[in-house]
């Protein structure tokens, strides 16, 4: 690979408290040479290649912590190559992916299988998850210590939750002493047995049962007290609600240690946009009401919320053309992260510094790898984008093997134009 | 004079009854005026017309049903439709893709009308994206029941004249009841007041938003009622978790002669059916002729649905 210097840029790299223009200097490994102001032409060879890039910003490729890849078992919704086509579409360069697959990634080899189809066919960095629990079943835990030594970045039962407090105790004990990440999905089953939806009016009006906040609430409150007991890296996936967000503040200013994440669609979006059973927004958690959206937001601005996450989850028509309650969950969401999340810049909720911390360096912290930075001598994954770009959310232009978007039709400002891996340009537009 | 030419090009799109909630104060009192017509014809002895000869109207019917299915087949045929009927029940298949199969098999026999009842809220707007006639909705999970709604509009207006002005009383399984919602809705629309009386583990969170006042005491939301409208309790919600007993809940909620003085003296009392005598509603009550409408509900069903098949079957 030749040196490169990307020229006429705005670097913003939260992990340097960095928000200057200037230049970004490629080494022939792909690793940061040089960045910022410092970074002069005069420091590159003549025959090196110049990309100037008219004043658009640079961040640290994109680290999201949640997003499912159909492989193996549901290719026909997502595989590697269509997963990284649409993270890199979106800037994102670092993916957690999901254990519920089928069969389901418990177990070692397993693991060597994943690690070996994603290097074969996914163009981004893979950091793949295994369930905290067998089967995902939430009865006995997975080999921790071997999997973690396979490559296995953190556990995870997606959007399955230990009911049983005494395992979910153990869990933590165990996991402790092999500094292993376990990222909690916070949900009470019998309190949202049945249920597709906040519970509220819409769900009054829809004719849907409806799960209270409680059930997330009682959760996290049940974990934390736990770890207060037996401290471990501990990491709630996506909170929802304003009443979560309270026992967070709580807990840490009582000093526990945990980090917390929140979906781009709870951040985006409330219940009613779900008008009339539009079952591209049934979420797990749910969208919930519109003070609940606007904590979250403040949740960013004051730290309780560390992580925002995608939470992609491709799902084909056929599991959604279904009555509200029986459609699948989830939406598709990687490659629309970083502009809808550009939108709560735009619309004043949030400082733009803020929003790519939460995309960039803070994941990557949580998740102990060597990304989500541009200091000098990391990895040169970038995102560049143009933060004024208009475009409109089309699903059948999207990447997604599966056109299940939330935002369909969506006027967005702000889009991905390059994506440099290891300091290749692998995307733009 | 220029005069307006209609662009015969453009084709409207089928109408559908999916709930009260999608419709108009003048498109709901269009029905009950539809309606009025048909009540004097059901009683006399020529009860056939021809009005919707030559189209086709099914009956597809995901949850079992006695009164709403009949009233709906009795309908179809008194306007001369080919009336067809089918009970698709639980079966072993995924009810999801048996919707979705079933309204497109439908769909290519040329329905001009597909009344449709299911366990899942929504599922009639699911329906009728998929087919080309029209859709009415015959009940769906805990959402709608529309015709119910206006069936019992046209009894209350029957009897009373007029329903702006009229104070109404919903008691009972507030929470899963479809009949609840969509009167809700109507009554509210007519011009009425509401109140939804119910022990608070079946009631809906946020009711009020829905424009409506909430009780939990039947003397306090039956005083100054004109209509008490009973709702059937479940078998299987009167043990457990949503009440302790039946006993407990005929004690407190359960429609009695003495409870019903607490409402106008003139006050008249409804049931959709089936009911559960000694649980809801004290059986001397439930036929007392001179306060229960009951029957006359089943009677105007018929005339309501015939407006309804009118209506929106072109």
């Amino acid at each position: 690979m030749k040196e490169k210097i990307l020229t006429n840029v705005r670097i913003i790299d939260p992990s340097q408290q960095m928000d200057e223009d200037g230049n970004i200097i490629i080494d022939k490994n792909g690793k940061i040479k040089k960045i910022g102001k410092g970074a002069k032409i005069s420091d590159v060879n003549k025959d090196s290649e110049k990309i100037d890039l008219k004043g658009d910003i640079a961040i640290p490729g994109i680290v999201d912590m949640k997003a499912f890849v159909g492989e193996p078992g549901f290719e026909y919704k997502e595989n590697f190559r269509t997963l990284s086509q649409a993270a890199l579409a979106g800037g994102v360069t670092s993916i957690v992916t999901m254990p519920n697959t089928k069969p389901i990634i418990d177990n070692v080899s397993m693991v060597d299988f994943i690690i070996r189809r994603g290097r074969d066919k996914a163009k981004v960095n893979l950091f793949p998850c295994a369930s905290i629990t067998r089967k995902i079943e939430g009865n006995q835990m997975t080999e921790f210590g071997l999997l973690k030594a396979r490559g296995i970045i953190g556990f995870s039962d997606v959007t399955k939750t230990i009911q049983n407090a005494e395992l979910m105790s153990r869990v933590m004990n165990y996991a402790s002493d092999l500094d292993v990440l376990i990222m909690q999905h916070a949900e009470d089953y019998e309190l949202s047995k049945n249920a597709s939806i906040n519970e509220g009016e819409i769900a009054t009006r829809l004719g849907l049962q409806g799960v209270s906040d409680l059930a997330e609430k009682i959760i996290i409150e049940r974990d934390l007290s736990l770890l207060s007991e037996f401290p471990c890296r501990y990491h709630i996936n996506q909170i929802s609600s304003e009443n979560s967000l309270n026992v967070i503040k709580k807990n840490k200013s009582n000093g526990i240690k945990f980090t917390t994440g929140v979906s781009i669609n709870n951040l985006s979006l409330n219940q009613n946009d779900i008008g009339e059973f539009r079952t591209f927004l049934k979420m797990s958690p749910p969208l919930r009401a519109e003070k609940d959206r606007i904590s979250l937001i403040e949740g960013i601005k004051n730290d309780l919320i560390d992580v925002i996450v995608s939470d992609h989850i491709p799902e084909d028509e056929e599991s959604k053309r279904l009555p509200f309650a029986q459609a699948a969950t989830g939406s598709i969401g990687i490659e629309t992260l970083l502009s809808l999340a550009i939108e709560l810049y735009h619309n004043k909720s949030l400082p733009l510094e803020k929003i790519i911390k939460c995309l960039t360096i803070n994941p990557a912290k949580i998740l102990k790898i060597n990304k989500g930075t541009l200091k000098q001598g990391a990895d040169a994954d970038i995102c560049i984008f143009d933060l004024e770009k208009p475009w409109v959310v089309k699903a059948e232009n999207l990447k997604s093997k599966s056109k299940n978007t939330a935002i369909e039709n969506r006027k967005l400002q702000g889009k991905v134009v390059m994506t440099f891996l290891n300091g290749e340009l692998l995307y733009s537009n | 004079m220029a005069t307006v030419k209609k662009v015969s090009a453009i084709k409207n799109a089928p109408q559908h009854l999916l709930g009260i909630q999608n419709l108009s104060v003048l498109e709901a009192k269009n029905i009950l005026n539809e309606a009025k017509s048909f009540i004097k014809l059901n009683r006399s002895s020529s009860k056939k017309l021809d009005v919707l000869r030559g189209k086709t109207q099914i009956n597809l019917f995901f949850e079992p049903s006695t009164r709403t299915q009949s009233s709906f087949d009795l309908a179809g045929k008194r306007l001369g439709a080919d009336v067809m009927t089918m009970n698709v029940g639980n079966s072993a298949l995924k009810k999801g893709e048996t919707l979705i199969d079933t309204a497109m098999t439908l769909n290519a026999m040329h329905p001009d009308i597909i009344i449709i009842r299911h366990q899942d809220s929504g599922a009639p707007n699911l329906l009728s994206q998929k087919v080309n006639c029209s859709v009415i909705n015959a009940g769906d999970g805990r959402r709608e029941h529309p015709t119910q709604a206006l069936l019992d509009a046209l009894t209350i207006i029957n009897r009373k004249g007029n329903i702006e002005g009229l104070k109404i009383a919903i008691c009972g399984d507030i929470l899963h009841s479809r009949v609840a919602r969509s009167n809700i809705y109507l009554m509210n629309m007519l011009g009425a007041e509401v109140n939804v009386i119910a022990p608070k583990t079946l009631m809906p969170t946020e009711i009020e938003k829905l424009g409506v006042k909430a009780f939990t005491d039947m003397k306090k939301g039956l005083d100054g009622c004109d209509i008490v409208m009973m709702l059937r309790l479940q078998n299987e919600r009167m043990q457990g978790s949503f009440l302790p007993s039946k006993r407990e809940y005929y004690e407190f909620f359960g429609l009695t002669p003495e409870k019903l003085k607490f409402a106008k003296k003139d006050a008249l009392l409804m049931h959709p059916g089936p009911m559960n005598r000694g649980v809801e509603i004290d059986t001397k009550l439930a036929d007392d002729i001179n306060v229960s409408l009951v029957k006359e509900q089943v009677e105007l069903g018929v005339a309501v649905r015939m407006a309804c098949l009118k209506l929106y079957c072109k």
